[in-house]
């Protein structure tokens, strides 16, 4: 086979430049989240500076640095930055696989069937031990996935039945949820209401271990993900004409997004929106199409210790939930995505 | 059935034609669409399929591709039962551009088109050199080189068939479907689009398969032409050979005349006064 004309003017920008691009807002996000995260780490009851709080990570100083910072602060700044990760690819996955911005997990259910199966354990069983609630948390947020899926399948998932099946699912389960509540007596119903915003007040080594090993395993194959993910995004057609298993890839990922929630959920609560935003806001910087994970990654963990920083301080006593900045962050930008929609339709 | 490829692509001794389907049922759900089909794909020529709405032209390119799985019979790549080879080896020989196709929202041309070196790609593998040279000459053949850094969304519809036409040449594949690539064009870039798929089987040695809407230009480009009704073939050959009064008025209810193009002297079709 011959080959075609080479091209006139081989010194144009190449399709690197749009990766170099990419690396740059990911490497800005980072060193944001880093500074973010040294700032969290000296400051509150005991005042670190920063270059000491660097070092009491690492076990040296003040023994009374090292403590505040590493028993008191690390794990709740550790498991920001992994959760809010986890959730930002989450989102990036889920709204490539629907094409669609609001194709989000928090908007499609599966947060709320995480709540439903926290307060289950809460105030059904009533016990409160971390691992239960966990574990009912996971099992709600995986059920919902579950019946999200099958409710939308007909010949293989598409985008839109799966939003408009997974809203109406979790607006009956945000009405179980609230039958739940209610029905408990007040200080269960408040401490059910407060796991419900999602809250990194308790987070501990723990949990944080948890998150830490939960992160390795499921962000690891988002390295995978990311070209699977880019060819669905053409359409089934094209992207099985190109080579891609489409729907053995199309569940993988569904399968990597749904654990990745429901982890997270399972880990500090239902923490809104972050998953719905972190991979939109990341696009519009690095003017990318589609999902970029890693830029969602990190925006996601920016987004989130930012967020439970945020409430740590409007509050003091440190009892507002990150899950309720997390909110107003996520809203606000929620309204202005339906106003730009609306304004160009 | 004897056609007027035979003579040029599968006589004694000479390798037979690379895709074929042989004896192949297909169809969705509920219903059947295509019964026992057969069908050489004649290698180095450009074969244009027509046929009414609905008669399954896309449905049998899309099996052609290995996107949809046969009820009965088989499509044979290189011999070989088109699904038991490896999706991504498939798609390094034969490529497909939908009938329809939406860009990602927010996709910029070279992006795009570069998304046609998938089938190239591992793992770990990053952008090479290669994939980058069949880019831009992908994107030199279509001249869009200009649009290399415009938003797709922002093209008119024209300027995009031709964005999604570089995304396959960008596959470099020895075959080339093409499900109605001249919709939505003005006429020049019509005839613009069929010399350009002529070029790349004449000069590139590419077999190029298109279904096409306008019987003149099938006639005039095509090398082999076959025309379908209602799931199946109805003639196939050289399209002097094939279009008749007769055939055109049975398929597509228009009764006309067939008169010699002026300019090429293949068949034309002139529809008669109602
Ligand atoms: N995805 C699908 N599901 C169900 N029926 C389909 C699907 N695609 C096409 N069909 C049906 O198959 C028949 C042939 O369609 P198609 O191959 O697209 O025709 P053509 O491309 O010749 O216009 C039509 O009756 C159409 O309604
Ligand atoms: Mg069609």
């Amino acid at each position: 086979m011959t080959v075609l004309p080479k091209p006139l003017a081989p010194h144009q920008p190449s399709s690197r430049s749009a990766h170099v691009r990419t690396r740059l807002v990911v490497t800005v996000l980072l060193v944001l989240a880093a500074l973010v995260a040294i700032y969290l780490l000296g400051s509150g009851d005991v005042q670190v500076s920063p270059g000491n709080a660097i070092r009491a990570v690492f076990g040296a100083g003040d023994p009374a640095d090292v403590l505040a910072v590493q028993q008191w602060r690390l794990p709740r700044v550790l498991s920001a930055l992994l959760v809010g990760a986890m959730l930002g690819v989450a989102g990036a996955i889920f709204q490539s696989l629907t094409r669609n911005p609001l194709g989000s997990p928090d908007i499609i259910g599966f947060n709320t069937g995480a709540y439903t199966g926290a307060l289950v354990v809460l105030l059904v069983t009533g016990s409160s031990a971390p691992l239960g609630v966990t574990a009912g948390a996971l099992l709600g947020g995986l059920g919902t996935a579950v019946a999200v899926y099958l409710l939308a399948y007909r010949q293989g998932v598409q985008g839109f039945r799966l939003i408009i099946v997974g809203i109406a699912l979790s607006a009956m389960l945000t009405a179980a949820n609230s039958w739940l509540i209610l029905k408990a007596e007040l200080p269960q119903a408040i401490g059910a209401a407060q796991w419900g915003a999602g809250s990194l007040n308790d987070a501990t080594w723990g949990s944080t271990l948890g998150v830490c090993v939960a992160a390795a395993v499921l962000l690891a194959p988002c390295l995978w993900a990311t070209r699977p993910l880019r060819q669905l995004e053409l359409g089934d057609d094209l992207a099985a004409a190109l080579g891609l298993r489409v729907e053995p890839a199309r569940r993988a990922l569904l399968v990597l997004g749904v654990l990745l929630t429901a982890v997270s959920a399972a880990s500090y609560g239902p923490i809104a929106f972050v998953a719905l935003a972190a991979p939109q806001l990341a696009r519009r910087l690095t003017s990318a199409s589609g999902a970029g994970l890693g830029a969602a990654a990190a925006m996601g963990a920016l987004v989130l210790l930012a967020s439970d920083g945020l409430a740590q301080r409007l509050v003091t006593g440190g009892t507002l939930p990150a899950g309720v900045v997390t909110v107003c962050v996520g809203g606000l930008y929620l309204v202005w995505l339906l106003f730009r929609e609306a304004r160009r339709t | 059935m004897t056609t007027a490829h035979s003579a040029a692509g599968t006589g004694p001794g000479q390798p037979a034609d690379r895709l074929r389907a042989e004896q192949v049922s297909l169809g969705y759900a509920a219903a059947d669409v295509i019964t026992e089909l057969s069908l050489r794909i004649p290698d180095d020529r450009f074969t244009v399929i027509v046929g009414p709405n609905a008669c399954g032209k896309s449905t049998l390119l899309r099996a052609l591709a290995r996107l949809l799985p046969a009820r009965g019979g088989s499509i044979l790549l290189d011999g070989k039962d088109i699904h038991s080879l490896p999706a991504k080896q498939v798609a390094r020989v034969l490529g497909l551009l939908p009938q329809t196709s939406t860009a990602p929202e927010g996709i910029r041309v070279r992006e795009l088109v570069a998304r046609g070196r998938y089938p190239y790609q591992r793992l770990w593998s990053s952008w090479t050199d290669a994939d980058e040279a069949a880019v831009a000459e992908a994107m030199a053949a279509t001249e869009i080189t200009e649009l290399a850094d415009r938003l797709v969304e922002e093209l008119s519809g024209g300027q995009r068939q031709r964005v999604w036409i570089a995304l396959v040449l960008a596959q470099q594949t020895p075959l080339v479907l093409l499900d109605e690539p001249t919709t939505f064009l003005d006429v020049g870039h019509q005839y613009a689009l069929l010399n350009l798929c002529r070029d790349l089987q004449r000069r590139h040695g590419r077999t190029v398969v298109a279904v096409l809407h306008d019987l003149n230009q099938a006639c005039r480009y095509a090398d082999h032409l076959v025309v379908m009704d209602a799931g199946r073939i109805v003639a196939e050959g050289a399209p002097a050979t094939v279009i008749t009064p007769e055939l055109v008025e049975r398929t597509f209810e228009l009764p006309c005349r067939v008169v010699p193009d002026p300019v090429t002297g293949s068949p034309m079709v002139v529809p008669e006064l109602k």
